[in-house]
């Protein structure tokens, strides 16, 4: 329980300084979303419509780099995440929230589902080394050595066209309104295969390589032997001793890869124009939309903390060995 | 004396074709009833791989080539293990012959709970008991063993290295085999909880009737704790004999080197010497008889011809056997 915690107390920290960053590091990149503006008119903006938009923006120069931090950390607090620039007058944690669920389900359930199949693969591959799960090995590789977005844009090459069953962009068909009925759904399921397929291509290997990697090392443990020598059936000691053992790290990567669901794969999204969290980052980055790009900061550096808690607590659960007594 | 194992001509080697390496060689062993057969010799004798072989847990590359190893079980007819289909093979492992290996640190799975792994053993071969007798019985063997059975519910991590030992013991005598290998059980451990562990195994084997391979390379504590000791160099037996037979005068110029390197506790003073020389390079076995080239008593028929393992011509050669030049043999044993 101790143990418990100070993980918590070190979390609380780290939040803190990544909050703090986040704060910082949008403000130390030169220009602001008036000055684009600016140059977006040519300079035909008059010098009392520039400060109007100063002021609208509420980029006025009263204020202090202090009084903005605390300010920061009101708002915070209150869950206002401030108004978006290039959405405007949008509130931030309005567009987060419309963008998230995109994210999250099509990120967060092709990461399951990539990392149940990697595993398992990786299991058997691992257990029966030497057979043809091997030839699995070499194509894996090349796989997991191909980032998720050139994958992405070969299947759009590839794979769409004005006739093909899979849409080049979007998220949903565009004359359809989003809601929980059984014209969206089909459109938004057929919408994220491509993008489904190209992350869980790209990212399974990963999972087969580490798990039949662990599964090679394990099996060589003097306890499989005895496990063996026991006469315990080849099942029993394949899950119970061997897989059991050699998932430990995997859990701890799965943890992790979980964190990175939501700023993960802002690659594919902009590939897919995939109305999630990446491609909302990438236009509030080329409009300078500092509230928004903090929003999502927080929202990536949140869920990554959450996710190496998780990863803690699994090993805590899953190894005796980190537990400690009393 | 009932015979409970037999082992006849077994042949191990690691990998296959030119390059594979004889580990084991024409071996022919026989464990009796209630017995504890000592195997000694140095790292690489080969008498780890003859105990891995005769359970077949040998790991690729090992493969057996030849020989058999007939079991005698308490009812029924003698089979040969080498033969048992892979379903036969597992309801043969751990019921007849049970095993305790090297490494004590090891054996047991990290993660899993002593009381787990004491009883699916017993799941996987009573598949018929319920949950409290398999409990009950994991508690009996831990008391047995002398280990409190309140430690069920620990992981291996919060035992000491000699009572995870003691567990495998436990463990290993759990379905009452009638033959228990024990490979280096306490090397891992220090001297004073080897004799305590030891001796404790004697003591269970008075009780409960089990025979007993123990392997290992130190030559005095078989001849303290096991009945017959077998001695083998380069992956042959080139002794075997009672064990206070090989202690009073060991006839192999090898095992006579083994004695002379470790000093004895009582009696008088002598020498001690070691074996010049190194171990036999499996891969590169010399010709003849594979101890000559470090043989202080090597002649003539030494290089050229392999010495045949059979009763010297001792007074008391009827109950023992050598494989040397300087004791021609009568007849061969086997």
């Amino acid at each position: 329980m101790k143990y418990f915690l100070q993980r918590i107390a070190f979390y609380l920290f780290t939040a803190w300084a990544a909050i703090t960053l986040n704060f910082f590091i949008p403000r130390l990149v030169p220009g602001d979303p008036v000055q684009s503006l600016i140059a977006k008119f040519r300079g035909q903006l008059s010098t009392e419509a520039i400060n109007s938009l100063y002021v609208l923006f509420g980029l006025d120069d009263d204020k202090g780099l202090w009084q903005q931090y605390l300010d920061y950390w009101a708002q915070l607090f209150r869950g206002d995440l401030g108004l978006s620039f290039t959405f405007f007058p949008s509130p931030v944690s309005q567009i987060i929230g419309d963008a998230l669920p995109w994210t999250v389900l099509l990120v967060g359930i092709t990461t399951i589902i990539s990392f149940l199949i990697g595993t398992s693969l990786g299991v058997l591959a691992g257990w029966r080394r030497g057979s043809w799960t091997d030839g699995l090995l070499p194509v894996t590789t090349f796989f997991s050595s191909v980032p998720y977005f050139w994958l992405g844009i070969i299947a759009i090459y590839l794979l769409t066209g004005p006739d093909s069953f899979f849409p080049s962009s979007g998220g949903f068909d565009s004359s359809l309104v989003p809601a929980w009925d059984q014209y969206f759904i089909p459109s938004a399921l057929q919408h994220s295969l491509l993008p489904a397929l190209t992350i869980l291509i790209s990212s399974v290997s990963g999972w087969i390589l580490s798990m039949r990697n662990m599964m090679v090392t394990v099996s060589s443990e003097d306890y499989i032997t005895v496990a063996h020598a026991k006469g315990l059936s080849e099942r029993r000691v394949a899950v119970s001793y061997a897989a059991r053992n050699a998932l430990l790290p995997n859990i701890s990567g799965f943890a992790l890869s979980l964190g990175f669901i939501v700023g993960g794969t802002l690659l594919v999204e902009i590939v897919f124009s995939y109305p999630g969290l990446g491609f909302i980052l990438l236009q509030a980055l080329g409009a300078k939309d500092y509230p928004l790009m903090q929003g999502i900061f927080l929202v990536i550096t949140i869920s990554v903390l959450v996710a190496n808690l998780l990863a803690d607590l699994a090993y805590l659960l899953l190894d005796p060995r980190t537990r400690k007594e009393g | 004396m009932e015979p409970v194992l037999e082992i006849r001509n077994l042949n191990v080697e690691y990998g296959l074709g030119d390059k594979a390496v004889r580990a084991v060689r024409d071996v022919n062993l026989t464990l009796h009833k209630g017995e504890v057969l000592g195997l000694a010799g140095e790292s690489g004798s080969g008498k780890s791989t003859l105990a891995y072989g005769l359970t077949r847990l040998l790991a690729p590359p090992g493969v057996i080539t030849g020989g058999e190893v007939i079991y005698h079980p308490e009812q029924g007819e003698a089979y040969d293990v080498l033969g048992l289909s892979d379903r036969a093979l597992r309801a043969f492992r751990w019921a007849e012959t049970a095993i305790v290996f090297q490494g004590a640190m090891n054996s047991l799975n990290p993660v899993h709970k002593i009381s787990t792994q004491l009883t699916d053993v017993l799941k996987a071969h009573e598949p018929k008991m319920s949950e409290h007798s398999r409990n009950a019985r994991a508690r009996e063997m831990l008391k047995l063993v002398g280990i409190s059975p309140d430690r069920m519910d620990a992981y291996p991590h919060q035992l000491s290295g000699g009572m995870r030992q003691r567990v495998m013991i436990g463990m290993a005598l759990i379905l009452q085999p009638q033959v228990v290998i024990m490979d280096e059980p306490t090397t891992a451990l220090d001297v004073v909880m080897q004799r305590q562990i030891l001796g404790q195994l004697i003591e269970l084997r008075e009780r409960l009737g089990f025979s007993v391979i123990f392997i290992t390379h130190d030559l005095s504590l078989l001849v303290e704790f096991s009945n017959r000791i077998a001695i083998m160099y380069g992956g042959r037996i080139v002794e075997e004999a009672p064990a206070a037979t090989i202690y009073r005068d060991a006839l192999h110029p090898y095992s006579k080197g083994l004695l002379s390197s470790f000093p004895a506790l009582r009696g008088p003073r002598r020498e001690l010497a070691g074996i010049p020389g190194s171990p036999p390079d499996l891969a590169g076995m010399p010709s003849g008889c594979s101890f000559h080239p470090r043989c202080p008593k090597a002649f003539e028929p030494c290089a050229p011809h392999i010495p045949v393992l059979g009763r010297p011509d001792t007074p008391d050669g009827a109950a023992r056997s050598v494989a040397c030049w300087l004791h021609p043999t009568e007849q061969p044993v086997g």
